[in-house]
């Protein structure tokens, strides 16, 4: 599914995030799906999304520069095909 | 980051094992010629239940997902569906191995009952014939009764697992068309010199030849079976086939025996291969973060005798564990490499020399005596 900055997302609730020296280990108990969230910036806005009104407003809360929300926004997209996040 | 970086992160180490094979204990019903862990006989220094509570306690603060159950079978121990229960109510998952003699009607319905549990069944033939010469007599017709009994309890997707031998090579097909008439995917791993294993590997590994058939099947057929690290040695042939393109040993893969000593992988149950006993202070977690071996195994390891290989980047050099008990060095080819030069090497160290296994729990031989 393609997000964009206005999509208001959630981390799927079968999800547990580990930390680890690169980011975090994401893994979904439901698909059994284990995903590797590369930067402690991506594991924040997935952790937190859901307590933002939209992307937008994570990203920007989260403290992501502005330049960087593109890739962002793209990585998040990917992270719905293992339902890591979702639309809510 | 990029897909390099993230391999070479995980060469340098995770905080915990993502692949975390724990063989509950030793004994078994079965003989396999090809057993990984010479498994047969109960060992008295098993963990207890208590025990094996506390490591899966730890292993839940550790964040550990899942958790790969073996044995020996696992099905034997008293406390089985203790120490599953356990595990699955702490938030570790579990996919536990079993060759199906114990998954009758109702511990079929049980097990359907559960949730975060994979059901691997062991098959090495598509037929009695081909299954029963390596893993015993009968032992076809239990793991077929033991996947009815599955799907009529609802239990759903469940594995069958088969280890690529020369005399099963040509059912690959055979085996896909059976796991698809029970709904369930197939698992086909990479027979290695380990256990008993390391006795047989001679006659049952698969021919150079039959390697390339392997790989050609894989890259038709991979995308649905599961292989996990057992053919990456293949990726010289060409393009990479799916799966974990690295040997993990010690550094996202270890094994926890049935007496809590921690190996490396489970295919290197051996000396040089152990970090330590979950017993020991600091238990596990110590261990996997700070022993030496697992220490030295994250660094990174010179490409030996394959430096100058034109496919050392997609084979890495094979497996660890193939070359150990071959008597190959570590950083020469693996024993199946396919430019031919790992066979090259075998045969160099002569058999009585070759490490051996540092347990071994098979069942004494049975002789008939004639009257
Ligand atoms: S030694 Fe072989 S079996 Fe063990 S983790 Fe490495 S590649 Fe896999
Ligand atoms: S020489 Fe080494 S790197 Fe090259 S194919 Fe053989 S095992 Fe792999």
């Amino acid at each position: 599914m393609t997000l964009t900055l206005e999509s208001a997302c959630e981390m799927h609730p079968q999800v547990a995030l580990r930390p680890e020296p690169f980011g975090a280990l994401a893994y979904h108990y439901g698909n059994r799906r284990l995903v590797f969230l590369r930067h402690p910036d991506i594991v924040r806005v997935v952790r937190n999304a859901s307590t933002y009104p939209t992307l937008r407003d994570a990203l920007a809360g989260e403290g992501v520069e502005e330049q960087r929300w593109p890739s962002f926004v793209k990585a998040l997209s990917s992270l719905t095909t293992s339902e890591i996040i979702r639309v809510r | 980051m990029s897909a390099e970086s993230l391999v070479a992160q995980m060469k340098s180490g995770l905080d915990a094992p993502i692949c975390l094979t724990w063989e509950l204990t030793y004994a078994c019903n079965l003989a396999c010629v090809h057993c990984l862990s010479s498994s047969g006989q109960r060992d008295e220094r098993e963990l207890s239940t208590e025990q094996a509570k506390a490591v899966l306690d730890e292993l839940r603060d550790l964040q550990v997902f899942y958790i790969n159950i073996g044995g020996g079978e696992p099905m034997v121990r008293r406390d089985f569906f203790e120490i599953l229960e356990h595990s699955i109510s702490n938030g570790i998952g579990v996919k536990f191995s079993t060759n199906g003699a114990f998954i009758d009607k109702k511990n079929a319905e049980r097990l359907a009952a559960m949730d975060y549990l994979d059901i691997q069944i062991s098959l090495d033939g598509t037929n009695a014939e081909v299954n029963d010469a390596v893993r015993g007599e009968g032992s076809y017709d239990t793991a077929i009764r033991a996947m009815e009994n599955l799907r009529d309890a609802g239990f759903g997707q469940f594995k069958i697992s088969v280890v690529v031998t020369r005399h099963n090579v040509d059912q690959l097909d055979e085996f896909k068309a059976l796991a698809d008439s029970f709904g369930a995917q197939l698992r086909i791993t990479r027979l290695r010199p380990a256990g008993r294993g390391a006795d047989t590997w001679n006659e049952l590994h698969p021919t150079n030849a039959q390697q390339r058939q392997i790989y050609d099947w894989l890259l038709a057929h991979g995308e649905n079976v599961l292989t996990g690290d057992s053919f990456f040695h293949l990726n010289a042939f060409g393009e990479s086939l799916p799966g974990l393109n690295m040997c993990g040993a010690g550094r996202v893969v270890c094994l926890i025996d049935p007496l809590g000593d921690v190996y490396a992988c489970p295919f290197v149950i051996h000396e040089d291969f152990k970090a330590g006993n979950v017993l020991d202070d600091g238990g596990f977690t110590k261990v996997w973060r700070a022993s030496d071996l697992f220490t030295e195994l994250r660094e990174p390891q010179s490409p030996g005798a394959c430096a100058s290989c034109g496919s050392f980047d997609a084979c890495q050099g094979g497996c660890m564990a193939a070359k150990f008990f071959t008597g190959i060095p570590l950083d020469g080819p693996d024993p199946e490499c396919v430019g031919g030069d790992g066979e090259k090497l075998l045969g160099a160290v002569p058999v009585a020399l070759l490490p051996r296994p540092s347990m071994d729990h098979s069942k004494p031989e049975r002789i008939k005596v004639s009257s």
